[in-house]
C-alpha cells in the first residue's frame, strides 16, 4: 500500500494482504486494500480491492480504479474511478441497504 | 444468421482508458425522456462498468444496476460440453450467476451492443431473462451493426453524457498480466469481437416477446433498437 493512496490515520485499514469473511460495521471510515467477502456498513469507505458484499455507508462510498465490487451500494454520496469494476446497484437516494 | 465469429475468450476492461468518440443517438433521446420525467427509475446498464453513467442515473433520483455481461461471459467456468462432446457455454450457469433479479424489477435496460458481441448460445436466452426482469412497459435500448460495419468493428462502451450523446470508448482486453473481474491475469491488449450481424428479421425474432420495437438507423452502420415490454 502506499503512502499516497493510503489513509493517514484515524480510519480502519484492511491491507492488501487481508481477507476477511464476514460483515463488517463502525462508525468511522474504512479503507478496504485487500478482500472482504461479506456486507460492510461503515460511515465512509475507500475501495482499492476487492469486495463481495453489500456496502451500506452512512456518508461517501469511493471506489479506485483497481476495487472489484459484487453487490449493492447504498450512500449519501459515491465517486467510481474509471477501470473500476461494480456488479449491483447504486442508490443514493436513501443509505439503507438492499 | 452469423457473419462474423471470434474468439473472445479471457477478458478484462482495459487499464489505461482508451479516447472516447461522441456519438448522437435517437434511441437513446427517446428512451431519455422517460428518465427526465419518471422519478425513482430501476435502470440496468448492461455494459461495461461506467461511472459516467452512474453519475448520471443517480443524480437524477434514479437506482442504477450495473452488470458487466460480456465480461461475464468469459468465465472458463462457464464451458462446458454437450452431449456430442461439444464445448459450449453453459447458458442455465451463466443465468443462474448473472441478471438473477426479480420480475419485473427495472423500468429501463441499456443493452448496448451486448447482442452483437455475445456468444451464440447466450443470445436467446439472456434476452428472454430481460424480457422476464423488465417491467410491461418498460424499455430496452439495443445497439445492432450492419452487415457494413465489418467484422471488426470494435466494441464500445457507451457513457451518456447528454439526453440523446454518447461517448463511446472501445473496449481493450487484456489477455495476460494484470487483473480480471474474474481475478484472471494478463498483459496483450486485445479486444471482443463481433460474433454476428442480426438482420431486420432476426432483430424481430429476437424480440418477439416484447409488445413493440422500433429501429432507428444511423449513420455509422449501427441500427438502434428501441422495444418496450
Amino acid at each position: 500500500m502506499s503512502s499516497a493512496a493510503a489513509p493517514a490515520t484515524g480510519l480502519a485499514q484492511i491491507g492488501k494482504s487481508v481477507v476477511i469473511k464476514g460483515e463488517l460495521s463502525g462508525s468511522e471510515d474504512l479503507y478496504l486494500d485487500g478482500q472482504v467477502e461479506g456486507s460492510i456498513s461503515p460511515k465512509g469507505v475507500v475501495v482499492q480491492g476487492k469486495l463481495e458484499g453489500n456496502v451500506q455507508a452512512s456518508e461517501r462510498v469511493e471506489l479506485r480504479k483497481s476495487a472489484i465490487v459484487t453487490g449493492d451500494i447504498a450512500a449519501q454520496r459515491i465517486s467510481i474511478e474509471e477501470g473500476a469494476f461494480l456488479k449491483g446497484k447504486v442508490d443514493t437516494n436513501r443509505t439503507e441497504g438492499k | 444468421m452469423r457473419l462474423f465469429r471470434g474468439s473472445g475468450s479471457d477478458t478484462t476492461t482495459a487499464e489505461q482508458a482508451p479516447p472516447k468518440l461522441a456519438r448522437r443517438s435517437s434511441g437513446l433521446g427517446e428512451l431519455s425522456r422517460q428518465w427526465e420525467t419518471a422519478e425513482n427509475l430501476c435502470i440496468l446498464d448492461l455494459g461495461s462498468t461506467s461511472p459516467g453513467n452512474i453519475r448520471y442515473f443517480t443524480g437524477r433520483g434514479h437506482r442504477i444496476y450495473s452488470e458487466d455481461l460480456l465480461t461475464a461471459s468469459t468465465d472458463p467456468d462457464l464451458m462446458a460440453q454437450d452431449e456430442l462432446g461439444v464445448s459450449a457455454l453453459d447458458s442455465r450457469k451463466f443465468l443462474a450467476d448473472n441478471l438473477v433479479y426479480p420480475a419485473a424489477q427495472f423500468d429501463v435496460i441499456l443493452c448496448w451492443n451486448l447482442p452483437d458481441y455475445l456468444d451464440e448460445g447466450l443470445v436467446k436466452p439472456v434476452v428472454g431473462r430481460l424480457w422476464s426482469v423488465l417491467k410491461p412497459g418498460g424499455m430496452l435500448l439495443a445497439f445492432f451493426h450492419t452487415r457494413d460495419a465489418g467484422p471488426d468493428s470494435p466494441c464500445y462502451r457507451f457513457h451518456i453524457t447528454d439526453e440523446d450523446t454518447l461517448e463511446m470508448q472501445p473496449i481493450l482486453l487484456n489477455r495476460q498480466g494484470g487483473r480480471s473481474a474474474m481475478g484472471a491475469v494478463r498483459s496483450s491488449v486485445e479486444s471482443f469481437q463481433l460474433q454476428r450481424v442480426f438482420n431486420n428479421r432476426h432483430i424481430e425474432n429476437l424480440f418477439r416477446d416484447f409488445a413493440s420495437i422500433k429501429f432507428f438507423l444511423a449513420r455509422d452502420n449501427i441500427r438502434e433498437v428501441l422495444v418496450v415490454r
